[in-house]
């Protein structure tokens, strides 16, 4: 133990952090020698709330699990239930759902753009970020009837098909954000002072990546070109030109260049969903909900959402409600394991920097 | 101090400290917020917010409450709405506490009613007001709000707009399935040709997915007259416990070969799915049930009760005898059931022909209640092979079940020479059958019209093949108010029976030998008088003949009062509508005897029937238990 060791507790309540989560830290001076994760203010019990619903009546449930980005749980969910019994999606479904999946990852992507800028002190973007965040909630709101909890997938396709003109908004929409994109650089990614604050932070080698799990841009932020997209195409995905991009340094800096890049290429994909979208019909029907089994089985779903891997693990006895689920959240595995590595030997001042960087959104911790 | 990987990497953070300021153009730009209150942002086309919910689509069913994944929902009553069958007085509250706007109860919604406007600020000091009974509010009434003038400041729950709904019911995104299993068939080619049985039977299957449709709202049961469990049974089915259903059938009817046959459905005309697709196929799961078990003893245990030494006599081996037979027998009374016809099953037996009831399904029912210790005394005719003076005296009660078994006639001039229906069909189920013509006419519009009909078109075909022959029906009622149901009527179609809706007869025209040689009619003006009642009124001056050798009249039917002694027969009551008139234990105004089925009820049906004995038999246990 050195000698003027304290400990601070790092939030929940506290300017640095943002969402319910508590750090431990054990410090000296202004250098962390010690971190703990300290979860569990946001434990809702979806896992085993789940074992009391019907199938169907899950989907309201599962997408609060986070509420920065419920899609890819809505969708993983859809999935996992659509593997165990054997349901077909239709095409234009699973064009739907790769477009409701990249708007969600635009939508994240803008909120992490505002937590990250707001906590460093770049006010001025992270205003704009959430004013675009705004925009795609208003294109949520016109697709689905909700704004963030969207309940728009179900098993066997999305509960309605595109509202009328919808294709117009959202082209509009992401030519405001292609135009507006230059100004995010100059403002904060590409911003002098922000690279001062995030170069060389929270390092991680590829192999200690691995080693401790980490999945989405903690990999691609170290070089390793790892995206579900590609490796396993679900939705529409397999239809779809993308790149997946990479930075090799590993730090807090390239993390969130990779979420830049990650955005023109949502971007992207939108617009080659529009450009592509089959006719057809958008919802295969499901039988009755209230007498609805589903074969005995288990299944391991997977997503890559804004944050990494998404996966679902869901296990049916042949009755009307799922036997098991878990969540295979990746800021359980950022915030938690990786997380506390990289605490060790930094800064009080780059805690929540380090941690934005990892993109750890607690809800998902918890459950 | 920087090395050369840093110095190649500031090449992205390629701006100087001063780029930044690039974001101050953005001050002479529009801004993104709206000012709240004043400006105001319209909701999405689709959106979910409050509920809305059409008073007089919704039926209470109470589905709503069921799928709603937080309980937000219940179900209460309200007074002010009339109860009757396939609309409940019960309306969906909602918990705006718990309500996470999910539309899922837009989604099961069967009628459609509820939906989500696109409302979504409520404001009121009181939390009770949170909990809300939604209904649609018409525009003239008070709390009515245009859309112009609402705002933040009169936002409330109770200030709906009917016209700003949001998130609404579609049928091809619904929860439920509307399409029906379709129930195999033969052919009307084929099946004309001979009285094999029309309809073939769900295999394991396609029962099974059909019972997968039932959302277990029990509005059917409210409507069956018997209040057969019938949630449960098809509950049953869907499990694939056939033994299971017919356990929860037999408790309210005993008679399922033949109810899942010919049941007239009073619980798939207020199906909840039905009402925007196509209702549940509740009698032929019933039919699936009965025929897939191969004895009702061996699936079902049913157990008679210690023998009290209490005797019924049943009078009537229909429906309603047969059912009152097994619910007392049941109970451990013994029971002797007297019939004219030489088997069990009364109208069943002589009235649907082959091809939809054949004789092994009644006898099924009939077999099963015999082996419980009924004694059944068939061939013999009360009021003439009994007395029942004498069954008064030697039984502690009676029970009259004889149904309507004297077919009326039409009474024109001479209609002598005419064939009653009833006749015409026993004859050709449990008779020697009859030699048919080549032209057949047959008067009524009702399903004994058309039963008459297609029995006598598979005669024709199997006695003159390759004859030119003809059957035709002659029906004072036009085809919109056709009282045969409307299957009855497109199998009749199909199979070629010719239709002439809306003439009335006049006259049964014979040859010089005496021979018929067409049935002449006058065209209807109308049928019902202004109160709806029965009232035919013609053009005397349209007449039309239509030739044919023989006449068959399937006009109605009436009962046989003939048994009952005249003193007796003083004594006991009709209702206005010409029905024997019983208390709220089926007892009529002659002490002791009971009565039940077609001559009590005015649906002259079998489940009705059922019904009747279901009320007489705890009537006659009660009566029977307290004169110890």
């Amino acid at each position: 133990m050195a000698e003027r060791e304290l400990e601070l507790i790092f939030g929940p309540q506290h300017l640095g952090m943002v969402g319910n989560l508590s750090i431990s830290l054990n410090v000296e001076g202004d250098t962390i020698l010690s971190a703990r994760v300290k979860p569990g203010y946001l434990h809702r019990g979806f896992e085993k709330l789940m074992e009391y619903r019907n199938w169907i009546q899950n989907f309201p449930l599962v997408c609060r699990i986070n509420m920065i980005e419920s899609e890819p749980v809505e969708m993983v969910y859809a999935m996992a239930v659509e593997d165990l019994a054997g349901i077909e999606v239709p095409e234009r479904a699973q064009y739907i759902r790769t477009m409701i999946q990249e708007m969600s990852r635009l939508s994240c992507h803008f909120t992490a753009a505002w937590a990250y800028t707001s906590i460093l002190g770049f006010d001025t973007p992270a205003q704009w970020a959430m004013g675009d965040r705004d925009y795609l909630l208003d294109l949520f709101e016109d697709l689905t009837g909700a704004r963030v909890y969207h309940i728009y997938n179900m098993p066997g396709g999305v509960r309605r098909d595109l509202p009328e003109g919808f294709e117009d908004k959202l082209l509009a929409f992401l030519d405001a954000v292609h135009n507006r994109l230059p100004d995010y650089n100059s403002t904060f990614f590409e911003n002098r002072l922000f690279y001062e604050r995030a170069s060389g932070i929270g390092k991680i080698s590829p192999e200690d990546a691995i080693e401790m799990g980490g999945t989405g841009q903690v990999l691609r932020g170290c070089g390793i070109k790892h995206d579900i997209r590609k490796l396993e195409p679900y939705a529409a995905y397999s239809d779809m030109d993308l790149e997946v991009p990479t930075r090799e340094a590993g730090d807090a800096y390239s993390r969130v260049l990779v979420i830049r890049d990650e955005m023109v290429q949502s971007v992207s994909i939108l617009k080659q969903c529009i450009e592509k979208m089959p006719p057809g019909k958008v919802y295969e029907k499901t039988p009755n909900p209230f007498k609805w089994k589903v074969p005995k089985g288990e299944t391991y779903v997977r997503v890559e959402s804004a944050r990494g891997e998404f996966g679902l693990y869901l296990v049916s006895n042949g009755g009307n409600r799922p036997y098991r689920a878990h969540f295979k959240t990746p800021s359980f595995v950022h915030g938690l394991v990786i997380l506390e590595r990289l605490l060790k030997g930094a800064n009080i001042a780059d805690v929540g920097n380090i941690m934005l960087s990892l993109y750890v959104i607690a809800p998902e911790i918890d459950r | 101090m920087k090395n050369d990987k840093t110095t190649t990497r500031l090449k992205e953070a390629k701006g100087s400290v001063l780029t930044p300021f690039k974001a101050i153009k953005y001050l002479f730009q529009k801004p993104h917020t709206l000012r709240y209150p004043f400006e105001t942002k319209e909701p999405s086309e689709r959106y979910r917010g409050f509920h809305l919910n059409d008073w007089e689509r919704c039926t209470g069913c109470g589905n709503c409450a069921d799928i709603c994944p937080n309980q937000a929902i219940d179900m209460v009553k309200i007074e002010e709405i009339e109860a009757k069958p396939g609309k409940r007085n019960e309306r969906p509250r909602i918990d705006y506490g718990r309500c996470c706007f999910c539309g899922l109860c837009v989604d099961i919604c069967p009628p459609g009613s509820l939906r989500l406007s696109r409302d979504y600020i409520h404001i009121d000091h009181s939390t009770d007001s949170f909990k809300y009974i939604a209904k649609d509010e018409k525009t003239e009434q008070e709390s009515f709000v245009p859309v112009d003038n609402y705002s933040v400041l009169n936002a409330s729950l109770a200030h709906r707009k009917v016209d700003y709904e949001g998130f609404v019911s579609d049928l091809e995104h619904c929860l439920f399935e509307t399409e029906r299993v379709q129930m195999p068939e033969v052919e009307a080619d084929e099946r004309k040709l001979s009285f094999m049985e029309q309809v073939i039977g769900y295999s394991r299957e396609e029962a099974r997915k059909e019972a997968e449709r039932c959302l277990e709202c029990k509005l059917c049961e409210e409507a069956c007259p018997a209040h057969m469990k019938i949630s449960d049974y098809i509950d049953a089915i869907y499990e694939d416990m056939p033994d299971e259903s017919m356990r929860k059938i037999l408790e309210d009817n005993p008679l399922p070969s033949i109810c899942g046959r010919i049941c007239t459905r009073h619980c798939e005309k207020v199906c909840s799915v039905g009402i925007r697709g196509e209702s549940l196929a509740i009698r032929w799961l019933k039919r699936f049930a009965a025929d897939s078990v191969r004895d009702y003893k061996e699936a079902v245990e049913q157990n008679v009760s210690k023998p009290t030494g209490k005797r019924v006599a049943v009078i009537g081996a229909g429906p309603s005898g047969l059912s009152l037979a097994y619910f007392l027998r049941l109970r451990g009374h013994d029971i002797t059931v007297f019939d004219a016809l030489p088997a069990g099953g009364g109208t069943m037996l002589i009235g649907p022909p082959l091809y939809r009831l054949p004789r092994e399904a009644i006898e099924r029912d009939v077999n099963n209640i015999a082996s419980l210790g009924v004694e059944f005394m068939f061939n013999t005719k009360v009021g003439k092979d009994v007395m029942f003076k004498d069954l008064l005296d030697k039984y502690d009660a009676v029970f009259i079940g004889i149904g309507t078994s004297k077919s009326r006639s039409t009474g024109i001039k001479n209609a002598d020479k005419c064939i009653l229906a009833l006749d015409f069909l026993k004859e050709n189920k449990i008779g020697k059958g009859t030699k048919i013509s080549k032209q057949v006419i047959v008067i009524g519009g009702g399903n004994v019209a058309m039963d008459v009909a297609r029995v006598a078109l598979r005669l024709q075909n199997m006695q003159c093949p390759n004859e030119e022959t003809a059957i035709k029906t002659v029906s004072l009622e036009d085809w919109d108010i056709m009282p045969a149901s409307e299957d009855e009527i497109q199998e009749a179609k199909e199979e070629g029976v010719q239709f002439n809706p809306a003439w009335g007869p006049e006259e049964v025209v014979l040859d010089d030998e005496g021979n018929i040689k067409g049935l002449l009619c006058k065209k209807v003006k109308s049928v019902f008088d202004e109160n709806g009642r029965f009232a035919p009124t013609f053009y005397e001056d349209q007449k039309m003949l239509i030739e044919g050798d023989m006449i068959i009249e399937a006009i109605g039917q009436a009962p046989d009062f003939s048994f009952i002694p005249e003193e007796l027969f003083k004594e006991l009551k009709f209702t206005s509508r010409r029905k024997v008139d019983v208390d709220e234990n089926g007892m009529t105004s002659i002490p002791k005897v009971f009565a039940g089925g077609d001559i009590v009820n005015t649906n002259l049906d079998a489940i009705t029937a059922i019904a009747d004995a279901k009320r007489a038999a705890q009537g006659i246990d009660n009566f029977l238990r307290e004169e110890v």
